[in-house]
């Protein structure tokens, strides 16, 4: 082993040996979210213009060296603002999962192990929320409380919860009859106990990686509710207001709506090859 | 022999049905498995008991109703004296305080996330078994009892082999420091060379700890080996229960008798008697009227279907429920020359 270890530069051999056993989805994955995540924190670096600076002499300007994706209606820069709108996106993303993720593990875990009545009532709530189409609760819930972020954290974690709850509750559901579950009952731990730290860490896997191609349906939604005005608020540089805003001049200048629009496209692919390799490594398909 | 002392843990006419999957949209028509029947055992501290019988007769559930894992129809169960039920939370405190399982499949009766070490630590946790600092040396103790090398405290299940893993399974069994201990077909899945080890590890602890054992197992040579009695179920009822050697020398109830004469010899010159029994047992969902092996018992008579299952007797610490008397049915021969497993005292 040394001496084959000895010959190679040092750098791959770290390389090597962090990504050795990891699927090849996932690697290809995890890198392209971490060039979005230097995106985003370098943005103040790497930007080669202010996202909101508009410079109305170069309007519409296709292209070109001085503008790599060129320049829109406002002659704002569209690779300054596709790189301020990672920012925003990766937020989405993530908080747009983490919230729905925590209320869905909860009752998930506290339905399926308690069944009875618990689980019943959980589960009436889960249907009823289903019954509504997903994006026009989203919209009565942003509504009621107002265009912009915040509400629409809320919004996707009053609705997004159930598909968590669902898949989580179903594990425990198998994995509370296991003779483990009945070891540790008959060993008298609480009901907190066993929940929590005997099912919880064996039910979650599957939750995990559907987590990883649901940020990109929520990716997809929060553009979509910037699109129709009530996520990020102008001026603020994000994917799917670029989109919406640069639909006006598709046909004289494509770029305004192409260059965010493969931005979207470029990170749900980098979410969905992580949530693959997961899937593989970790032996559940999503 | 503690045979004098009061019971360490007892059933009463325990009952215990599950509702059956389906029945309607609404349940209107649903059925129940009757897993226990009116079962009463009592086992006294210091005694080995094995319950033997066929698949769904009922044994498991018995060790699981006896330890308050599932909550019976009617009947009690008293452990030490004091009722347990759901409703007695003290009861159950206590029992579960007291008793330990060993789970039939090894692999899967500890948690996969959990190392060894952390799985045994944990219960000497809950319990306060041990002060926090000490904790290490006894599961480190712990593994050493049950003949494993206190180093694989740091591994996972999924790196140890099923013998291993049993041993693990036993000894955080033995973590809370027991009363008693339900063995729930703790062998049936390991190779024949391990359970011959396992047998020999609960022997030994049995002796020198004097752990009450509860033994399920549905083969009857390890039974023999370990047990000081056994009593015998069929469809969720105990239809022999006595000491091992007399049982097994002298069954007195025909199911204990087919039973017996069923095991394979190792011997291939012993001609296996042509199926002493018929068929399987009927459903629990549907038990037949009368004594509930009346359909396959080779001596039945008319009235065995149409009176109520008869009740045990008992002579000389020996019981059984049937009709006949014991010496009125044919000794099995086999049942003489079954030593093959070795010698009982």
């Amino acid at each position: 082993m040394s001496e084959a270890t000895l010959d190679r530069p040092m750098p791959r051999r770290f390389l090597g040996r962090l990504t050795a056993g990891v699927p090849q989805p996932m690697l290809i994955g995890g890198a392209i979210l971490t060039v979005f995540l230097v995106l985003a924190i370098g943005a103040p670096l790497i930007s080669p213009y202010d996202p909101v600076y508009q410079d109305i002499a170069a309007r519409l300007a296709p292209p070109s060296l001085a503008h790599p994706f060129g320049t829109d209606n406002f002659g704002r820069d569209i690779l300054a603002r596709v790189i301020w709108s990672a920012r925003v996106d990766l937020q989405i993303a993530v908080l747009g999962v983490i919230f729905p993720f925590i209320i869905g593990t909860a009752t998930g875990t506290i339905a399926g192990y308690f069944g009875g009545l618990t689980d019943t009532l959980f589960m009436r709530v889960v249907d009823v929320v289903l019954a509504f189409p997903f994006l026009v609760l989203m919209l009565a819930i942003i509504a009621i409380l107002g265009p912009g972020l915040a509400s629409f954290y809320i919004a996707m974690g009053l609705v997004g919860w159930v598909s968590y709850a669902r898949l989580i509750r179903a594990q425990i559901l198998v994995l509370r009859q296991s003779d483990f579950a009945m070891a540790a009952k008959s060993l008298g731990f609480s009901h907190w106990r066993i929940m929590f730290r005997h099912l919880l860490p064996n039910a979650m896997v599957g939750s995990i990686v559907f987590s990883m191609s649901d940020a990109v349906l929520v990716l997809l939604n929060g553009a979509a509710i910037s699109y129709l005005g009530l996520g990020v608020q102008p001026p603020t540089a994000e994917w799917g207001i670029m989109v919406a805003d640069g639909q006006a001049f598709i046909s004289i200048a494509w770029w305004i709506s192409t260059f965010p629009g493969l931005a979207i496209v470029v990170l749900a692919f980098g979410f969905s090859l992580l949530a693959d390799g997961l899937g593989e490594k970790l032996g559940v398909r999503p | 022999m503690t045979i004098d002392r009061t019971p360490l843990i007892e059933a009463d006419d325990v009952v215990l049905h599950f509702p059956a999957p389906g029945g309607g949209p609404l349940g209107l028509t649903r059925r129940s498995v009757k897993a226990l029947n009116g079962v009463s055992l009592s086992v006294k501290p210091g005694e080995t008991i094995g319950l033997v019988g066929e698949s769904g007769s009922g044994k498991s559930t018995l060790g699981r109703a006896l330890l308050g894992l599932e909550s019976v129809t009617s009947g009690h169960v008293a452990f030490d004296g004091v009722a347990v039920s759901a409703k007695n939370p003290r009861g159950l405190k206590t029992l579960r305080r007291e008793t330990a399982t060993v789970f039939q499949d090894p692999m899967n009766a500890l948690n996969p996330r959990l190392t060894v070490g952390e799985a045994i630590a944990e219960v000497l946790r809950v319990h306060n078994k041990v002060p926090g600092p000490e904790v290490g040396k006894r599961v480190a103790e712990l593994l050493s009892l049950v003949g494993l090398d206190p180093a694989l405290a740091a591994r996972r299940p999924k790196a140890l082999s099923g013998g291993q893993c049993q041993r693990v399974g036993i000894a955080r069994a033995l973590a809370v420091e027991p009363k008693l201990i339900v063995a729930d077909e703790c062998v049936a899945a390991l190779d024949v060379s391990i359970q011959g080890q396992i047998i020999n590890l609960f022997l030994d602890l049995k002796e020198r700890m004097n752990l009450t054992l509860i033994f399920i197992a549905h083969d009857l040579s390890i039974v023999r080996r370990l047990c000081d009695r056994v009593a015998v179920m069929y469809l969720g009822r105990i239809v022999e229960e006595g000491p091992t050697e007399q049982v097994f020398a002298a069954p007195r109830h025909p199911y204990t008798a087919a039973l017996i004469q069923s095991i394979p010899e190792i011997d291939p010159d012993i001609v296996l008697p042509e199926a002493p029994m018929q068929g399987e047992p009927p459903s629990p969902l549907n038990l037949p009227s009368g004594c509930s092996f009346h359909p396959r018992c080779a001596f039945a008579k008319a009235r065995c279907k149409a009176d109520p299952a008869p009740t045990l007797r008992r002579r000389d610490g020996h019981g059984w429920a049937c009709i006949f008397d014991p010496g009125q049915l044919p000794s099995p021969a086999t049942a003489t020359r079954l030593t093959t497993t070795g010698e009982h005292p």
